[in-house]
């Protein structure tokens, strides 16, 4: 079954250990910079977004490999870049409309999320599953039911309204 | 790697910066942080320095910890002189101001001298830059980073910022970060302001390797499973820190009208659950957040939901915002609390401090003491939220003659309001308590008494002793790494072992304060949570240092004891009631009113209460006036401080 990341910013509480355990997982070293996931903060608004790859069907990073060095791994459903072939021209950087092609100025490659062989740390270690990995064909179903139970207290909550009046 | 983090001195009246490694034998002494903090200071300032002065020398850490796979390695330390107490000034903060600092090649900095002009640094990647703030002079605290941002073009820039009130140089100002992550106690934000250093930027993409990865990485999953299927934190998760003056005030442990009862009654919209509710309607229904690396997401967020400050944006409020600015003044709104909590933020003042001063204004008003000449026609009795809103502008900026004497502190201005108004002021070494009320329970008030930094909870308290744990888990807990077979009790009211519980905790605290890890994530609110036995693999498999439990137990003893050291050479004095390891005479002389049947008719035996000093010295291996004994010295390495190391 293919499983894809679900972010549901609302819970993320912004404290980025996904970014700190996807640099040690695999970088072996802290370093945000070079994580794989990145949450987006407006401190002043009190929001946070974690931003990793979407894993894009049609994945414009692809696309654009001018040799051919991304490409979609079978076996775990994600994009996957090949370093044998990769010439570390940033095009795939420049294109990914969601900035999660990130380029490591210590090693000198491009680098992006790879899933962690199927066992996302990220995931791992976010308590409050703002990440979360799961079978792809349940995502809508997933946000289905949260958005059913908001309507669901909405609809109480107007009742009891109804009833006070 | 996390021991590669160096440490940088920066002289603001020259402007020379100097950067040096930190050694592996100053490390195996002090670890990092405050404990480091400590021993720098001892060695870095003299005798007699002017806090405000430019002889004080300030310091900010991370600790060893920092950044790494451990939980909750977010925390800030800054030390100096406190111009509060004249004592040590300390103050340990979350946020994501160290980890950015560790990530940019730093783990302290010494910051000495004063600037002639506003300037604030700049670190970025082993570089250090003296920048003019002339801009950000006068600026709030979110304001001022916000604006740092925009001129050095990067939104992943964390600052330690002062607001008005350390520019003031408000005897207790803060260094903040963030929306609300606040050092706050002991008036750091003073000596930043008082060095003309309005704020220290940071922004770092260097690595910090970990030494063995796959075991950091699991043993750090141990660690968060182990603290959040703890209770405590899972509630804390949920309601934060207010959840404890709920439970504290359901039994009688908050003060009230500044220290006329113990019980805030009739208090239900300054309660948690209400905090929560307006958190949830104004924010939704995810409205906890984090610190850096911290699973137990312990703030709230809010918005003000009406009044003249309708709509702002916050965070918080801690319970100490809801004992300073809702049960002490006895002002019960929700809104005064939010709003209060708001101010001090913005501008960057101690919460606490700020609340507790102007409770005991309150009862000096309505005793006569102070009269509308010199509150200048503020009506400041108790219940009044608009005089409580209006005095902290006041004090901020030094308006009037009662603004002005209180952003001095306690005891600077008991001596100027005279009369006995000092006899009212809840205050031990010049630092305003908590709002809790210790006079049921021993053990709180012998660490408030004791602790290094004038009155606090955050130094030593056994909070679990509140807990009535069987004798044979409180055994488990304090009876290593050092073997201790004396007495214990899981009474709370009891005066039995709390000596021994206190000196425990104030190693367990300096402990984490030198790894640089919340105290969320130790024996603090959970019993069960990790301590010295689990540090040695923490700091194992993310730095590769080894070293053992008691070889931990020492270095915290160690630090704590350069603490007192430097305290002794400010003029501590065992039973000086403005600097020493003394309470005020309303714990012995005033019993409780309110509360739990336990609590009723309780205070604080005064010779119980000094034959525990004598104990609790006595496990510190300090004489009768709380000076350690040479032996003490000796076994710690200390008898031929100031050492230079650093």
């Amino acid at each position: 079954m293919d499983k894809v990341l679900m972010i549901d910013y609302e819970k993320c509480t912004g404290c980025r250990q996904c970014e700190l355990v996807c640099s040690v997982a695999n970088e072996g070293v802290s370093n945000p910079s070079r994580s794989r996931i990145s949450v987006i903060k407006w401190e002043s608004e009190g929001l946070y977004i974690p931003m990793s790859c979407q894993q894009c069907e049609d994945a414009p990073c692809m696309s654009i490999c001018p040799v051919k060095a991304i490409s979609r791994d079978r076996e775990l459903d994600y994009v996957k870049i090949d370093y044998d072939g990769c010439i570390g021209c940033r095009t795939c950087v420049a294109v990914c409309p969601f900035g999660a092609m990130g380029f490591d100025v210590i090693d000198k490659k491009v680098f992006k999320c790879n899933l962690c062989d199927g066992e996302p740390q990220c995931v791992r270690f976010c308590e409050v599953k703002a990440i979360d990995y799961v079978d792809a064909n349940r995502l809508n179903i997933l946000k289905k039911r949260e958005a059913a139970q908001k309507q669901s207290v909405a609809q109480k909550k107007a009742s009891t309204l109804k009833a006070e009046i | 790697m996390a021991l590669n983090r160096k440490i940088a001195s920066i002289d603001l009246s020259t402007g020379t910066i100097e950067i040096k490694p930190i050694s592996l034998e100053v490390r195996k002494k002090f670890l990092g942080g405050r404990g480091l903090d400590a021993y720098l200071l001892y060695n870095h300032t003299e005798k007699g320095c002017d806090p405000l002065g430019p002889k004080n020398t300030l310091l900010i850490s991370g600790g060893i910890l920092t950044a790494t796979c451990a939980s909750a390695t977010a925390r800030t330390h800054i030390m100096a002189k406190s111009p509060l107490t004249g004592l040590i000034g300390s103050t340990n903060m979350g946020g994501f101001f160290a980890p950015e600092l560790a990530w940019a090649g730093f783990h302290h900095l010494v910051i000495k001298g004063k600037s002639k002009k506003p300037v604030y640094l700049w670190i970025h990647n082993g570089e250090i830059e003296i920048r003019d703030a002339d801009n950000l002079w006068g600026k709030t605290v979110t304001d001022t980073q916000w604006a740092i941002r925009k001129e050095l073009n990067d939104e992943e820039i964390k600052s330690l910022v002062i607001g008005p009130a350390g520019e003031n140089l408000v005897r207790f100002a803060n260094v903040m970060t963030g929306i609300k992550n606040a050092g706050g106690r002991s008036g750091m934000g003073a000596v930043m302001g008082s060095k003309n250093l309005k704020a220290v930027a940071v922004r770092g993409t260097m690595d910090i390797k970990i030494a063995y990865p796959t075991e950091a990485l699991d043993y750090n999953k141990r660690f968060i499973d182990q603290i959040v299927s703890s209770k405590v934190n899972q509630t804390q998760g949920i309601l934060g820190t207010p959840f404890i003056w709920g439970a504290t005030n359901s039994w009688g442990g908050v003060r009230t009208r500044n220290f006329q009862y113990n019980q805030c009654e009739y208090a239900d919209d300054i309660e948690p659950e209400r905090i929560d509710e307006i958190a949830t309607e104004t924010m939704g229904q995810y409205h906890m957040v984090s610190c850096f690396g911290c699973q137990v997401h312990c703030r709230g967020q809010y918005k003000i939901p009406s009044g003249p400050y309708e709509g702002k944006y916050d965070e918080g409020p801690e319970y100490t915002s809801q004992g300073a600015f809702g049960g002490e003044p006895d002002c019960k709104n929700a809104v005064t609390v939010l709003t209060g909590n708001h101010l001090v933020d913005q501008y960057g003042m101690d919460n606490l401090e700020t609340g507790s001063i102007i409770s005991w204004a309150m009862e000096l008003y309505e005793l006569g003491i102070l009269t509308k000449k010199e509150t200048d026609g503020l009506d400041l009795r108790f219940g009044n939220d608009e005089a409580l809103l209006e005095m902290i502008h006041r004090i901020c900026f030094r308006k009037g003659w009662l603004g002005d004497t209180l952003a001095d502190g306690g005891i600077p201005a008991s001596e100027k309001i005279g009369k006995n108004s000092f006899d009212y002021l809840i205050q031990v070494k010049g630092m305003s308590n908590l709002h809790s009320d210790e006079r049921a329970t021993p053990a709180l008030a012998l660490n408030i008494a004791t602790a290094s930094r004038g009155s606090d909870h955050l130094r030593s308290r056994p909070a679990i002793d509140l807990y009535h744990l069987p004798e044979e888990v409180l055994r488990k807990i304090y009876g290593s790494p050092i073997p201790y077979d004396g007495p214990l009790s899981s009474e709370h009211t009891s005066y039995v072992g709390k000596a021994w519980m206190v000196f425990w905790q104030e190693n367990c605290y300096m402990g984490v304060d030198c790894l640089g890890i919340c105290k969320y994530h130790t024996v603090f609110l959970g019993a069960t949570h990790p301590n010295f036995e689990d540090w040695p693999k923490v700091l194992y498999y993310n730095t590769g240092l080894e070293m053992t439990p008691e070889e931990i137990w020492e270095i915290a003893e160690r630090c704590n004891n350069i603490e007192r050291l430097f305290n002794l050479r400010e003029g501590l004095q065992r039973e000086d009631l403005k600097k020493g390891d003394m309470l005020n005479h309303r714990y012995f002389d005033e019993p409780c009113t309110r509360g739990a049947p336990d609590v009723i008719g309780a205070r604080i035996d005064r010779e119980k209460f000094n034959k525990m000093i004598d104990e609790y010295y006595q496990h510190h291996g300090w004489d009768k006036n709380g000076v350690p004994t040479l032996e003490t010295l000796k076994r710690l390495g200390l008898d031929k401080e100031p050492s230079h190391l650093l």
